[in-house]
C-alpha cells in the first residue's frame, strides 16, 4: 500500500473549510445596505446612527458568518480583526471629516492677497483683510519659543539620561512630568501674574515664554527617549578610545538620536503653534502688522481664528476668514510634520552597504 | 609601545556586592594574555578596571593598584580619559559608530580627542585598517558606514579604530564570541602580529582559542554563586594546558566542570 492511499483515506487535521476572500467585503456591504434600510424606515434622522448600526452589524454578521463555516476559534480570530478595523475607521473618519471641511471652506478666501496684508483698515463683518500680521505673529512667537524652549529640553534630557543620578534627577524627572499636564491656561496666567507684576503691557515675547513652559516637558521627554535608545556599546567603545564623556555625548551619542530629537521638538512645536488661551491673555490680538515681539500686541493664528469667530457677530466674511487661517495653521503643522519626517529620514543611521 | 600591567591586591565592586577580588598578577609586554574561567568569575570586569572602563558603570569602583610601567592607574590626580588613551579596548559584540563611515570609525579616535594633523589622518587610516588586515576588503568604499561590513569585518574595524590612537596596551573582552570559524582564524592571526606592538590581553570562552592564541593563561573562578570571583593560577599557556598546579584548573580545562 503506497503513502498516497493511507492519506486519502484518513481526513486532514490541518485543513478546514474557508471562506472566500472577498467575504469581509460582502459583509460590510451587506451590513451598510441593512443599516441604510433600518435607518430609513425607522426614520432615524442621524447619520451617525445609520453608521453604528452598519458597524454592529458587521461585527455580529462576521462572528455568525464564520462561526457557520470555519468554526468558533476562526470567528473569534476574524471578529478581532473586525474590531480592529471598526475602531480605525472610528478614528479616521473624524479626521478625514475635519480635514474634508477645512479645505472646503477654507479655500474660498486663501489666496496671496489673503496671506499677504492684514485687519487694519478692514472691520471683522466686512469681506476683504488677511492674516499677514497673525503669520508674522506667529512665526515670531514660536520661533522665540522654540529657541528658549527646545535647548533647555534637550539639554535637561541629556541631564537625566547621561549624567543625572539619584535625588536630584528624580525631583527633575517628577517635575518634567508635573510640567507636562499644566493646562496652557495655567503657564498663561503665571507669565501674566508677572507682567501684572512688572507692570507691563502684553507683547509677543510674554506668550513667547508661555509657549516655552509648554513645549519644555514634551521635548526633555521625546528626547529622554531618544537617548536611553543609543545602545551603551557606542559610548562605552567611545570612551574607550580615550574620548571625554562631554565629546562622546556630542560627537557619537547626539548624532546617532537626532533624527529622533528633531522629530520630537518638531512635534513640540506643532503642539504649541495651536496654543490660544496663553496668547489671548499675554499677546492680547492686534489688528495691525507689529513685527516687534518685544513690545506691543501682536496676533497669533489661533488667536485670530478664535477673534474672528467670536467677535464678528456672526458675519460670514469673517467666518470665511477664520476657516482660511485654520487652513493656513493646519498646512504650518503639517510641514513642519513633513520638514520632520525628512530630517529624520536623512539623518538616521546608515545601514547601506 | 607596549607596556608592562603590574596588578596587585585588585577588588572590584558593583554598588555593594564585590565582583572579584584580591587579583594580583603581571603582564608582559609584547605578550598575549587571555583570561579564562566559567561565566560570572569575574574576568571581563577585571579586564575593564584595567583601563578604569569599570567605574562607567554606575555604582563600579575599585580598590587596590595596577602599575602601568610604575605608574598607578587608580593613583590621586590620575585621568581615566588619559588612561583610556594608553589602554585600547576591543568590545564582545561589534560596535562601529553607525552615524560614521568606516574611514571616520578608525579615524574617530584622533578626531575626537582633537590631537592630530590632517596630513597624517589618511596615512593612520590606511595603516590602522592594513594593521587589522581590512585594508584590502574596504579600500574601495571608505565613505560607506561601517554598519554595512559583515561582523567579522565590523569587529576588525573597532580592532582598527582601537589600535588608530597607538595605545600601549590592547584588551579584548571576548572579542570573538560573536563571529563564525573563519572570521575568528583571522581575528586571532591578528592577534599574533599584533603582539609584535602591543600588550594583549584577551578574555575568551574558547579554551583552544586561548591555547592557540596566548603566551600566557590566567584561571578565574569563584567559589559560589553571589561570592566574588577570584585569580586562581596564572603560568604560561602551555603548562596551564598541560600540567597545571591547581586541580581547579585541571577539571575547568578537562570539561570536568563548568
Amino acid at each position: 500500500m503506497s503513502h498516497a492511499a493511507v492519506a486519502d483515506k484518513r481526513p486532514s487535521t490541518l485543513r478546514g473549510a474557508s471562506l472566500p476572500k472577498w467575504t469581509p467585503w460582502a459583509v460590510a456591504l451587506g451590513s451598510i445596505a441593512v443599516a441604510c434600510g433600518i435607518g430609513a424606515a425607522a426614520g432615524l434622522s442621524s447619520h451617525v446612527q445609520w453608521g453604528v448600526i452598519a458597524a454592529l452589524l458587521f461585527l455580529i454578521g462576521t462572528y455568525v458568518v464564520a462561526a457557520q463555516v470555519e468554526g468558533r476559534r476562526q470567528a473569534k480570530d476574524r471578529i478581532a480583526t473586525s474590531l480592529v478595523w471598526v475602531a480605525f475607521l472610528l478614528a479616521v473618519i473624524p479626521l478625514v471629516s475635519l480635514v474634508w471641511t477645512t479645505v472646503a471652506r477654507g479655500v474660498k478666501v486663501l489666496d496671496i492677497y489673503f496671506l499677504t496684508h492684514s485687519m487694519g483698515i478692514v472691520a471683522d463683518s466686512q469681506p476683504g483683510g488677511g492674516i499677514y500680521h497673525a503669520i508674522l505673529g506667529s512665526l515670531e512667537q514660536v520661533g522665540l519659543a522654540t529657541v528658549i524652549g527646545a535647548p533647555i529640553g534637550v539639554l535637561t534630557a541629556i541631564y537625566l539620561v547621561e549624567y543625572g543620578r539619584g535625588r536630584l534627577a528624580q525631583a527633575v524627572t517628577f517635575f518634567v512630568d508635573v510640567m507636562t499636564g499644566i493646562p496652557s491656561i495655567v503657564a498663561g496666567l503665571f507669565i501674566l501674574s508677572l507682567m501684572l507684576i512688572f507692570k507691563m503691557q502684553p507683547f509677543g515675547f510674554a506668550g513667547s515664554l508661555a509657549l516655552a513652559i509648554l513645549m519644555m516637558p514634551v521635548v526633555v521627554r521625546s528626547t529622554e527617549e531618544m537617548l536611553k535608545l543609543v545602545p551603551n556599546e557606542l559610548r562605552e567603545a567611545s570612551l574607550a578610545l580615550g574620548v571625554p564623556k562631554w565629546r562622546t555625548i556630542l560627537k557619537v551619542v547626539l548624532p546617532t538620536s537626532i533624527g529622533g530629537i528633531t522629530t520630537g521638538v518638531m512635534l513640540a512645536i506643532a503642539r504649541i503653534a495651536g496654543e490660544t488661551a496663553p496668547v489671548l491673555l499675554l499677546v492680547f490680538g492686534n489688528r495691525f502688522i507689529n513685527a516687534n515681539p518685544f513690545e506691543g500686541a501682536q496676533q497669533s493664528l489661533p488667536l485670530y481664528i478664535y477673534q474672528q469667530y467670536a467677535n464678528s457677530a456672526g458675519a460670514n466674511a469673517a467666518y470665511d476668514r477664520a476657516w482660511a487661517a485654520s487652513l493656513t495653521l493646519i498646512a504650518f503643522v503639517m510641514i513642519l510634520n513633513l520638514v520632520a519626517r525628512g530630517i529624520a529620514r536623512w539623518k538616521a543611521p546608515k545601514t547601506g552597504r | 609601545m607596549a607596556k608592562r600591567i603590574d596588578v596587585s591586591g585588585l577588588t572590584a565592586y558593583y554598588g555593594s556586592h564585590k565582583a572579584i577580588e584580591d587579583i594580583s598578577m603581571t603582564v608582559e609586554p609584547r605578550s598575549v594574555t587571555a583570561f579564562i574561567g566559567p561565566s560570572g568569575c569575574g574576568k571581563s570586569t577585571f579586564l575593564r578596571t584595567l583601563n578604569r572602563m569599570h567605574e562607567v558603570t554606575p555604582g563600579g569602583r575599585v580598590e587596590g593598584k595596577v602599575l602601568l610601567d610604575d605608574e598607578n592607574l587608580y593613583g590621586t590626580g590620575i585621568d581615566p580619559v588619559s588612561v583610556r588613551r594608553e589602554v585600547g579596548m576591543v568590545f564582545q559584540r561589534p560596535n562601529p559608530f553607525p552615524t560614521m563611515s568606516i574611514f571616520d570609525n578608525v579615524a574617530a579616535g584622533l578626531r575626537l580627542n582633537g590631537n592630530y594633523r590632517k596630513s597624517e589622518l589618511n596615512d593612520i587610516v590606511e595603516k590602522s585598517l592594513k594593521g587589522a588586515n581590512l585594508w584590502n576588503e574596504v579600500k574601495d568604499r571608505l565613505n560607506k558606514p561601517g554598519s554595512g561590513l559583515s561582523g567579522g569585518q565590523q569587529q576588525r574595524l573597532c580592532i582598527a579604530r582601537a589600535i588608530a590612537v597607538e595605545p600601549n596596551v590592547l584588551l579584548m573582552d571576548e572579542p570573538c564570541s560573536a563571529l563564525d570559524p573563519i572570521s575568528t582564524l583571522a581575528i586571532e592571526d591578528l592577534i599574533g602580529e599584533l603582539k609584535e606592538r602591543f600588550t594583549i590581553v584577551i578574555v575568551t570562552h574558547n579554551m583552544q582559542q586561548a591555547a592557540r592564541v596566548s603566551d600566557r593563561t590566567a584561571f578565574f573562578n569563584l567559589s559560589a554563586v553571589g561570592q566574588p570571583g577570584r585569580l586562581i593560577e596564572i603560568d604560561d599557556t602551555e603548562r596551564i594546558f598541560s600540567n597545571p598546579s591547581v586541580q581547579a584548573t585541571e577539571d575547568y580545562i578537562s570539561g570536568r566542570f563548568g
